[in-house]
């Protein structure tokens, strides 16, 4: 077996000290130090979906646009319509090249009329500023394009006992809608919290500054006794975060979709607005079409070979990303694993799989090529979990 | 259950305990700890050959899947199948009841190649 471990060039979160204080394994993670799990990833798993879970993503990218065109910039990049949106209104949008593959998926925030955040997967961000400084030049759009990330902090708290928690801290969270934000000020900073999350677990993200995150979660925990035989919160790290999306059906970017795989394939139709023709102000060939949404449309109306399934395995070895997939007792080869766990809620193992389009309804029979093993599998309707 | 300080050590983390021509097989605390939680394993059956060099079997956690190294060539005569039920052991106990199989050998010399267990501990401290 093979492990690697080299930290030394890797930044730190706001919350480095809380990871080591709390005896979090740390690994690389695009370039951050993040935590994997604080002990196990299995029990993490199961705090979240019993109680509730503290995750860091502060190394997600955060970018705030600002300015007269801002919203007609964000329309014309993100698959999304962001016209019409409200204040305090979240929505999930993908990126998309001209192709139709997936730059990125991000959520948007609407903050005001000219004034909105973007957080995007860390993985991502540079290839995003990139972009984004292209389209912005090449269309001649006029606002402040400016990155967040390292000035800020951002933590998920989530899991079915989270709402409660937040109601000690603050009456008008748990009032929330999903994706909706609100911004409250603390005595020392402002801090965005919006009912949103990566779980498929009902709870809260919060964007704060930087320096005021050490403080920040002394304050979010200091009703909840760590300690305790079954404590309301305990860090989870990204190993669980991964677990939990993936029975929750959630899509991972450079896993079900990259830039050469489109958001159409992954079953993510509803990111996608193909109309954006509502703005009164703007004819729709002037904003109304955004990039991708010519090979999207194409995807839409012809079909596309393959879709992204769920499969349940036989037997309890996991599939992992790249394993291939064949129908027919092994014959022809019919697809591609892209996320594979033993699923600690369900206790059997799940994939999520691209499969062409003759073998990806619900109940079809397929196998999976382990390496020294093939599994048999079911295509089965996503999510493999959702929340009572 | 061998001494840690008795067995063998590889560079991917596996450790041997030899014992006449009898040779036990596991991972270290370092590399389940690497691995996290160890959620499967499989190794040869009893009655497979294993050749110097091969694997002897594949141990899953929820994030990877590794395969197990055997510098020793021999049969496999016993597979700790408590595994089966309970694959977290390897992660609690992995010089005791995480042990993964043993293999009879008729050529014990590999064990020279490799690490004792304070060079192993100071290459890759827990």
């Amino acid at each position: 077996m093979t492990t690697t471990t080299d930290t030394t060039t890797l930044k730190h979160t706001p919350f480095h000290d809380f990871h080591n204080a709390n005896g979090a394994k740390l690994v690389d993670y695009t370039g951050w130090e993040m935590p994997l799990h604080y002990g196990s990833i299995i029990d993490e798993h199961h705090q979240v979906r019993k109680a509730g879970g503290l995750f860091d993503v502060s190394h997600m990218g955060r970018f705030r646009f600002k300015g007269k065109d801002a919203r007609a910039f964000l329309d014309r990049v993100c698959t999304r319509q962001i016209w019409g949106m409200s204040d305090g209104q979240i929505r999930y949008s993908m990126v998309c090249n001209h192709e139709g593959g997936v730059k990125d998926d991000v959520l948007v925030y609407r903050i005001g009329e000219t004034e909105y955040l973007m957080v995007c997967n860390a993985a991502n961000r540079m290839k995003l500023i990139e972009h984004f400084n292209e389209v912005k030049d090449e269309a001649g759009f006029v606002f402040k394009f400016e990155d967040e990330t390292e000035a800020t902090a951002m933590i998920a708290i989530q899991g079915p006992k989270v709402m409660e928690l937040m109601s000690n801290f603050s009456s008008e969270v748990p009032t929330l809608k999903r994706y909706r934000f609100t911004i409250k000020n603390l005595i020392i900073a402002k801090v965005m919290i919006s009912r949103t999350g990566y779980t498929g677990e009902d709870g809260v993200e919060i964007i704060l500054p930087a320096k005021f995150a050490a403080k920040a979660i002394d304050m979010m925990l200091k009703n909840v006794d760590m300690d305790a035989e079954e404590p309301t919160i305990k860090p989870i790290g990204l190993g669980a975060r991964d677990s939990l999306r993936l029975e929750s059906g959630m899509a991972l970017y450079g896993h079900e979709i990259d830039e050469h795989l489109d958001p159409v394939s992954a079953g993510l139709d509803f990111a996608i607005k193909y109309d954006k023709s509502e703005d009164p102000e703007k004819s729709p060939e002037e904003v109304g079409r955004f990039i991708g949404q010519d090979a999207l449309q194409k995807f839409k109306s012809e079909g596309t070979p393959r879709k992204l399934v769920g499969l349940n395995l036989e037997g309890r070895r996991s599939a992992r990303q790249g394993m291939k997939i064949y129908s027919g007792g092994g014959e022809s080869e019919v697809g591609f694993v892209t996320s594979g766990v033993n699923s600690p809620t369900l206790g059997k193992c799940i994939a999520m799989a691209y499969v062409d389009t003759g073998h990806c309804e619900t109940g079809s029979k397929l196998q999976i090529d382990l390496g020294r093993a093939k599994a048999d599998a079911e295509v089965i309707a996503l999510p493999f979990y959702k929340a009572p | 259950m061998p001494d840690m300080s008795d067995c063998r050590f590889t560079d991917s983390h596996e450790w041997f305990h030899v014992e006449g021509d009898i040779v036990t097989i596991g991972i270290s605390q370092y590399a389940a700890n690497e691995l996290t939680d160890i959620t499967y394993v499989e190794m040869k059956g009893v009655g497979e050959s294993i050749e110097p060099g091969d694997n002897a079997g594949e141990v899953e956690s929820v994030k990877t899947t590794a395969d197990v190294f055997c510098p020793f060539g021999g049969e496999v005569i016993e597979v700790n199948d408590a595994l089966t039920d309970e694959p977290g052991k390897v992660n609690t106990d992995p010089f005791g009841e995480g042990w993964l199989s043993k293999i009879r050998t008729a050529d014990v010399s590999p064990s020279e190649t490799l690490m004792d267990a304070d060079t192993y501990q100071d290459k890759y401290p827990v």
